[in-house]
């Protein structure tokens, strides 16, 4: 139920997929929303705050996969893949676990360069290890703008591909990451 | 012959009249601040600097008219205490520095008032403008330094609305001017 098989996904695997997509795509959207938003709005502090907590709980989220990945078993590939399928999917998905550390990364570099603690919800702070190189927050602000919309462009690659083979090929691969066994 | 070129030189030099004393302004030693608040939504000050700049200037007592200044600000290196508050500062939204890395200020006239207070005319150029600005200044002191050199040093302020200068981000009513607090000590050459 919990752990996955040879055939399918267990319920720790799709939640962590599921939550993370959700929250990649939340933090996107608010992202390029608050960063025009007016002195006077009543979102200007909040939505920041509220940005910079879900990034740093997306990173607690990031590393739990990751070993989760590493370290329990694989549902093998769908049988009717061609190889070049796994390849591209394959390193699809190993730029978007390499964007989202990018992100966090770079976003926690903007906030910390003065030595201002990241507060997530008011819950615990992440502290600061202070200013890393020069320009800093401008340099990681680049990057942080940057490789958001790689992220984005690759996460809508993923999902196409995605919609492609359950639609079209009518296979698997969709329904197995919602949970479903074959 | 080299020997009385020399001297007819330094003859001439030394018959020159003696005009204003040219001064670097001391950024090496930081004894230099440009300085700059801005009300925050009418309640409080909030004070930032720039940490780089540059200038130098010429300063007679007797002739205070004949005194010049110019002065460089690496538009950069600007410092509220705040990375992200900076970060927003040195974006489009104000400093625009990726396009307008410097700003400066160059005198154009000096008018003498009562004792040591002057007005500094000048053209301030900031992300991209040019506008002609007055400093209200006044001459701290002067003299020897227990180093060898001789320093002379300047207070001056001034205010200006941010959208003359083409920056129209709104702050609020109460934030629309910026006044600029600038400490000036130079060393004389």
């Amino acid at each position: 139920m919990l752990k996955n098989s040879q055939h399918h996904y267990g319920l720790i695997s799709v939640l962590l997929h599921w939550l993370m997509a959700f929250m990649v795509i939340g933090l996107f959207n608010l992202g390029v929303w608050m960063v025009d938003l007016t002195y006077y709005s009543k979102w200007y502090r909040i939505a920041p705050d509220w940005h910079k907590s879900v990034g740093m709980l997306l990173a607690v989220l990031w590393c739990i996969r990751l070993l989760w990945r590493l370290f329990s078993q694989q549902p093998k590939s769908i049988a009717s893949h061609r190889a070049w399928q796994r390849l591209l999917s394959g390193i699809v998905q190993a730029y978007l676990y390499l964007a989202m550390a990018l992100m966090v990364l770079s976003g926690y570099l903007i906030s910390t360069e003065d030595g201002r603690a990241i507060s997530v919800f008011g819950w615990f702070d992440v502290p600061s290890l202070g200013a890393l190189f020069n320009h800093q927050a401008d340099i990681a602000g680049l990057v942080h703008e940057y490789v958001a919309y790689s992220l984005i462009a690759f996460a809508s690659i993923h999902g196409l591909a995605a919609l492609k083979h359950h639609v079209i090929d009518k296979d698997q691969t969709l329904s197995r990451m919602l949970g479903r066994k074959p | 012959m080299k020997k009385l070129l020399l001297a007819a030189t330094l003859a001439t030099l030394s018959a020159l009249p003696v005009h204003a004393a040219d001064y670097v302004i001391d950024t090496q030693g930081a004894h230099a601040f440009v300085q700059f608040k801005i009300s925050h939504l009418g309640y409080s000050w909030l004070y930032g600097r720039f940490n780089t700049f540059a200038g130098d200037f010429s300063y007679d007592a007797a002739d205070l008219t004949a005194s010049k200044i110019q002065l460089s600000i690496d538009t950069n290196s600007i410092d509220s205490n705040h990375a992200e508050r900076d970060k927003h500062l040195r974006g489009s939204d104000f400093l625009n520095v990726a396009k307008h890395p410097k700003a400066t200020f160059v005198s154009t006239k000096v008018v003498a008032k009562a004792g040591d207070n002057f007005d500094l005319h000048g053209k301030l150029t900031l992300n991209g403008v040019t506008k002609e600005v007055v400093i209200a200044a006044e001459k701290i002191g002067e003299g020897q330094d227990p180093w060898g050199g001789y320093r002379a040093g300047f207070a001056g302020t001034t205010s200006f609305a941010l959208k003359d200068f083409g920056i129209n981000y709104d702050l609020g009513p109460a934030s629309s001017t910026v006044f600029m607090e600038l400490s000036i000590e130079g060393i004389k050459q």
